[in-house]
């Protein structure tokens, strides 16, 4: 499509009818959705906060004091203190990164890993596919929250230590059980493109295997990749939780909205608020990366206008 | 037909073989002492270390000790936990709380996602289909650990309306709220989906033709739009069954229900290795039958498809 616009600069010239890109298009068609807005705005203050968190709040989130010992909210502090009288309101903040880090890590290797095979398995066909596809059927068939516990425990038995290993852990763990998804994905949209004209045309000038793949079919069967990207994000910062809430997932520290949440859970009747404020954090980070999914795929997808 | 099914269930082993492999290489092949943490501060006796080794042919490699486990398991045979309790005994008292768990769920998803799909997608855009949209956004925002947590306590504790966790009969009435929390994450995506199956089949010339030969619409709505608008739904409902009964961890964790998800998260975190390949080799099985089962579905929800 984008090569069709710039190779005839006459047809694009002429007047306000002139045609646009998908991606153009797309585009213009996102700017207007109120769903977009909304989404794009939250992901944008959530992105900050993970960042610099200093802007946010100058309290040090492992600062102990066992004079607020689980004080409910307050002027002074906004989401009150937890049972170790740290600042709910800062270390929620600070879990900004973590929760974010691992979400868009796993998306993004999953989507790697997905795509790549993917794209393979739908170009090459015969064997490839079939040895890809049942490779994939054999992950997909393991439940995820109980696979990634099997590998997270595995892990654990190595004595990982430090923020960015334990992060390193469950994104890996996360995208080894989740590619299958992307591939099938990926392949569906590759054998639909691999028999388009322009395909079989730069086959026929000699193009080579890669060529074809990374000039040709990657452009026209990246969109719905990516739009499965952004909405497993969203799932994958949950899954994250998930993992925490069971004690194996992240923990210090790396303190995520997850393990916010697994340190509650003795004391919710008592102290609900240490529940509640990460647990709002996460379910906004979530319905913000789905609404943009969503709101993507629209724009993408003429058929559902 | 009959062959097709052939077919289906040869192209089953292979999976079936992939997957348990994998689970088995992960639960015992991972390196370091498996017995390290085992008799608590000290180290295990030698001699119970070797018995231990020889029961489960630690000394062999690794395929030939899943060889072993699988023959045992072909006949029968689901094998000991070190403390000698037969895990057949230990699955079978906690599948029949998961199988009621997770039917609960799906009928719960299917009742309440399918009507909320087959009324908005009729409709078409306006306040109900919004106001579904909106709820749908949220069921599949909120983790399912914080919608058991939230309704555990304001029903449970707040409210007192019901018993904040499930006693070890779990009877099926006890389990409609555990039910409806694990459920509600796939009850939203089944009203999405049969949302947009129903809205796009609105369409099809078949119903345009239906509607000229002065059919009633019940009998257009409920022969022709819904049973061609099923495949998908049917196919996510299906692939939920097997998911639901071992995903079923985080709410039998909350709930303190007694089922398969709560064993399977006690012998990993107590490195009872046999416990974990039984269940998982059990729940691949469902997964991968209830699969076929679906696919066997299609040709008679939809005459158009045919096998072989």
């Amino acid at each position: 499509m984008t090569d069709l616009t710039t190779a005839e600069p006459v047809l694009r010239d002429t007047g306000p009818g002139k045609p646009r890109s998908l991606s153009s298009d797309a585009w213009r068609d996102l700017r207007r959705r109120p769903l977009f807005i909304i989404a794009g705005a939250v992901i944008l203050l959530l992105v900050v906060i993970a960042v610099f968190p200093s802007l946010f709040t100058s309290v040090d989130p492992y600062h102990k004091d066992l004079d607020h010992f689980r004080e409910t909210p307050s002027g002074a502090a906004w989401f009150g203190y937890d049972t170790q009288g740290r600042d709910v309101y800062a270390r929620v903040i600070y879990g900004a990164r973590w929760s974010l880090l691992v979400g868009v890590a796993a998306s993004v290797l999953t989507v790697l890993i997905g795509g790549f095979l993917g794209i393979l398995a739908g170009y090459f066909g015969r064997w490839v596919d079939g040895l890809l596809s049942r490779t994939a059927e054999i992950f997909f068939g393991l439940p995820f929250v109980l696979g990634a516990i099997v590998i997270l425990n595995m892990v654990r038995g190595a004595n990982i230590r430090g923020a960015l290993p334990i992060v390193g852990a469950v994104v890996l763990s996360i995208a080894v059980l989740s590619w299958p998804v992307a591939m099938r994905i990926m392949r569906s949209a590759a054998i639909s493109a691999k028999q388009q004209d322009y395909v079989k045309a730069a086959r026929a000038l000699g193009a080579s295997s890669s060529r074809v793949i990374f000039k040709h079919l990657l452009p026209n069967c990246v969109a719905p990749v990516l739009v499965y990207g952004t909405i497993a994000l969203g799932a994958f910062i949950g899954a994250e939780a998930t993992l925490s809430f069971l004690g194996i997932g992240l923990r210090d520290p790396a303190v995520s909205w997850g393990v916010m949440i697994s340190d509650s859970r003795n004391y919710v009747r008592v102290a609900p608020h240490m529940l509640l404020f990460p647990a709002g954090f996460l379910t906004a980070t979530v319905l913000a990366f789905v609404m943009l999914g969503d709101a993507v795929r629209e724009a993408l997808d003429p058929k559902l206008r | 037909m009959g062959r097709y099914v052939l077919r289906r269930l040869l192209q089953l082993i292979p999976v079936f073989i992939g997957t348990t492999f994998l689970i088995y290489l992960l639960v015992w092949a991972v390196p370091g002492d498996p017995f390290a943490d085992m008799c608590g501060e000290r180290p295990c006796p030698p001699e119970f270390i070797s018995a231990m080794t020889d029961k489960y042919n630690l000394n062999d490699n690794v395929v030939v000790q899943y060889l072993k486990y699988m023959g045992a398991l072909l006949s029968g045979d689901f094998g000991q936990t070190y403390s000698e309790q037969p895990v057949a005994d230990l699955i079978a008292n906690a599948a029949p709380v998961s199988l009621r768990l997770a039917t609960v769920a799906v009928l719960i998803e299917a009742v309440i996602g399918v009507t909320a799909g087959i009324l908005t997608g009729l409709r078409g855009r306006g306040f109900l289909d919004n106001l579904v949209l909106v709820s749908t956004l949220f069921l599949i925002a909120i983790p399912t650990f914080v919608t058991g947590f939230v309704i555990q306590i304001v029903l449970g504790f707040q409210l007192e309306i019901l018993n904040p966790t499930v006693s070890s009969e779990a009877t099926w009435g006890e389990l409609i709220i555990p039910g409806f929390v694990l459920g509600s994450l796939s009850m939203a995506y089944v009203s999405r989906l049969t949302r947009t199956s129903i809205s796009e089949n609105k369409r099809a010339d078949y119903m345009r033709t239906a509607l000229a030969k002065g059919q009633p619409k019940r009998r257009i709505v409920g022969v022709h739009l819904l049973r061609n608008s099923a495949i998908p739904v049917i196919t996510f409902l299906g692939t939920d069954i097997g998911n639901l009964m071992g995903g079923a961890i985080v709410t039998e964790g909350i709930f303190g229900i007694h089922g398969v998800g709560r064993l399977v998260f006690d012998a990993i975190l107590s490195k009872q290795g046999a416990i974990v390949t039984g269940v998982v080799v059990m729940l691949v099985l469902i997964f991968l039958l209830v699969n076929l089962v679906i696919d066997l579905l299609y040709a008679v929800l939809d005459p158009r498809i045919r096998y072989d």
